[in-house]
């Protein structure tokens, strides 16, 4: 079985995110940027799937500009085999990234494709399920464990009302939830080997897909900041603001 | 043209946020027609009938929908969308797991999780885990709208008296399969809707003190939160994470106990109505956000506030 992840080069979670003056982004000029963080747990699990013996070979593909090999290069020191930069530049939608994905999917053809349940810049939520429509695979979203059976996954989805088991014929598209595992840390000699490993650089307009974007983004704005609050004494203070004054108790 | 609302359901009854997605397809357009896909729902397909800003229901059973599968409503949807300009639907694992599909079927680039209808064509919505916001404006000829719940009110459960309309079902998709639900039976309420989340830190010091913590979620019919910090130390299991990397919570009231407030956890809590921190550290960043910070020990606070709390004559609920 061949494993095909998409990662993802994004804003670090730890990073506290600026908005432009000028209202037309966030500031990403000398900021922290790391893989995803879903994508780490998908890099994972398809690499601990290979390790059982399960899976032949485990590909990592990200779409984005010059800098974003960089999350590739990542996914090899961790155990991925080959890489693959599908090189564009600018506002990338979840549609034409699954446009992209669907490219290399017909030429790749891996069983299974995973990749994080959503970016965290973004916050969209929706490559992995537009990417299934485009190829009418099975899609199993939100899954915090995969069981893999001959030519079938049995996995379990986080859904807010608990816990959801499907069972999925490959190939098939899965997306990860941070719960599914715990990443490992790239080792110094992984990370020298990774250098040798093969990455293939394909140019986004030589796929022949339509990405431009459909969505125009006339602002972004800092969120309404919260009028300052109080501290109060002590404990009874506390509790009786909380009932007289918010009147949430 | 109409909006087109997929409605969430369990075959027996509405979900709740199905009330709160109608009010935002009611701000899109008023002309709102609702689709419910399931089997033996004609109880909510009723219910669905009844909400005041719905025109009209448009039912849709097999045996093959009963337990909403994606793959087998996706179809249905793409078919009917022919005659709406708008698709809505709540931006829960529901509506985030369905909504793409029918997005790239249609060739149209959803708008995910929105906070407000600011023009038929024109949303606001959170990026960056809620630090940032963007306005974005759709050119797609029909739009994929999810919808943040609690940016919404439910609209009125009755007052309406839409028809009921009966449409063909699709084929059923043969290479997903359905196995089993596991709902988390609780008397506790679910962190993404709870009313009250008590949260606890690192401060915390073990997984044993976090029992303070669940004292008080007890008292207060809470939701039990808790940072990254506390959940990496092994405090308390990763479901319960609020955070930019865990759940986004919106309670009328969030208790932050020995939370220092990093980056990533403000991220997933600071849009609370009421925001309360008990902190020993003086100079902790959580205090920037709370509406009532009690600068103290823990230890000491926590049952004093259960003492307080047990003083009362009433808690709401």
């Amino acid at each position: 079985m061949k494993i095909l992840v998409a990662v993802k080069r994004v804003i670090d979670y730890n990073v506290q995110i600026r908005v432009k003056e000028d209202g037309t982004g966030v500031v990403t000029d000398n900021v922290k940027m790391s893989t995803n963080p879903p994508d780490d747990n998908a890099i994972e699990e398809a690499v601990k799937i290979k390790e059982a013996g399960k899976a032949t070979e485990v590909v990592a593909v990200t779409v984005g500009e010059e800098k974003a090999q960089e999350t590739v290069r990542k996914a090899l020191a961790v155990g991925a085999d080959r890489g693959i930069h599908v090189k564009a530049d600018g506002i990338l939608e979840p549609l034409a990234v699954s446009k992209i994905l669907q490219k290399i999917v017909d030429k790749e053809k891996p069983d299974l494709v995973f990749m994080g349940k959503q970016a965290i810049d973004d916050d969209c939520n929706q490559t992995g399920q537009m990417l299934s429509a485009l190829l009418n695979w099975p899609q199993a979203t939100f899954a915090s464990k995969i069981e893999v059976k001959d030519n079938k996954l049995e996995v379990t989805r986080e859904i807010d009302e608990g816990l959801e088991t499907i069972e999925i014929n490959v190939p098939a598209i899965v997306t990860c939830d941070l719960r599914l595992n715990e990443p490992r840390y790239a080792s110094l000699p992984n990370i020298m080997k990774a250098k040798k490993k093969p990455i293939e650089e394909i140019v986004a307009s030589d796929l022949g897909v339509d990405v431009s974007p459909r969505l125009e983004q006339l602002k972004v704005e800092e969120p309404p900041k919260r009028k300052a609050g109080i501290k109060v004494a002590n404990v009874a203070e506390l509790v009786q603001k909380l009932k007289n004054e918010a009147k949430v108790i | 043209m109409a909006v087109l609302l997929i409605a969430e359901h369990n075959n027996k009854e509405l979900r709740p946020f199905t009330l709160n997605a109608a009010t935002a397809a009611s701000q899109i357009d008023e002309d709102v027609h609702a689709v419910i896909i399931g089997q033996n729902s004609a109880e909510a397909a009723k219910q669905l009938s009844e909400l005041q800003v719905v025109k009209k229901v448009l039912s849709v059973e097999a045996a093959h929908y009963e337990n909403f599968t994606a793959e087998n409503f996706a179809p249905v949807i793409v078919k009917l969308a022919e005659n709406y300009s708008h698709i809505v639907c709540s931006a829960n694992t529901f509506g985030k797991n369905l909504m793409p599909r029918i997005a790239a079927h249609l060739d149209t680039s959803q708008v995910s999780d929105i906070i407000k209808v600011i023009s038929p064509d024109t949303f606001l919505r959170p990026i960056y885990a809620g630090n940032a916001f963007a306005t974005i404006k759709s050119s797609d000829a029909k739009k994929c709208v999810t919808i943040r719940p609690t940016s919404f009110d439910p609209c009125d459960s009755s007052g309406g008296s839409a028809s009921i309309e009966k449409v063909e079902a699709g084929e059923e998709f043969s290479n997903t399969k359905f196995i089993k639900r596991e709902e988390i039976k609780s008397d506790r309420p679910e962190l993404g809707t709870a009313r009250i989340v008590v949260s606890g830190g690192r401060g915390m010091q073990s997984g044993d003190n976090f029992k303070l913590i669940t004292e008080v979620a007890d008292k207060l019919g809470a939701a039990i939160g808790a940072s990254r910090a506390a959940v990496d130390a092994g405090y308390i299991s990763n479901d319960h994470q609020v955070g930019q990397t865990g759940k986004v919570v919106v309670p009328d009231l969030y208790i932050a106990i020995g939370i220092s407030g990093a980056i990533q956890h403000l991220a997933g809590m600071k849009e609370s109505k009421i925001i309360v921190a008990i902190n020993k550290d003086g100079e902790a960043p959580i205090f920037s956000v709370a509406d009532y910070g009690l600068e103290a020990d823990l230890f000491e606070a926590i049952p004093q506030f259960m003492e307080e709390l047990n003083k009362l004559n009433t808690i709401q609920k």
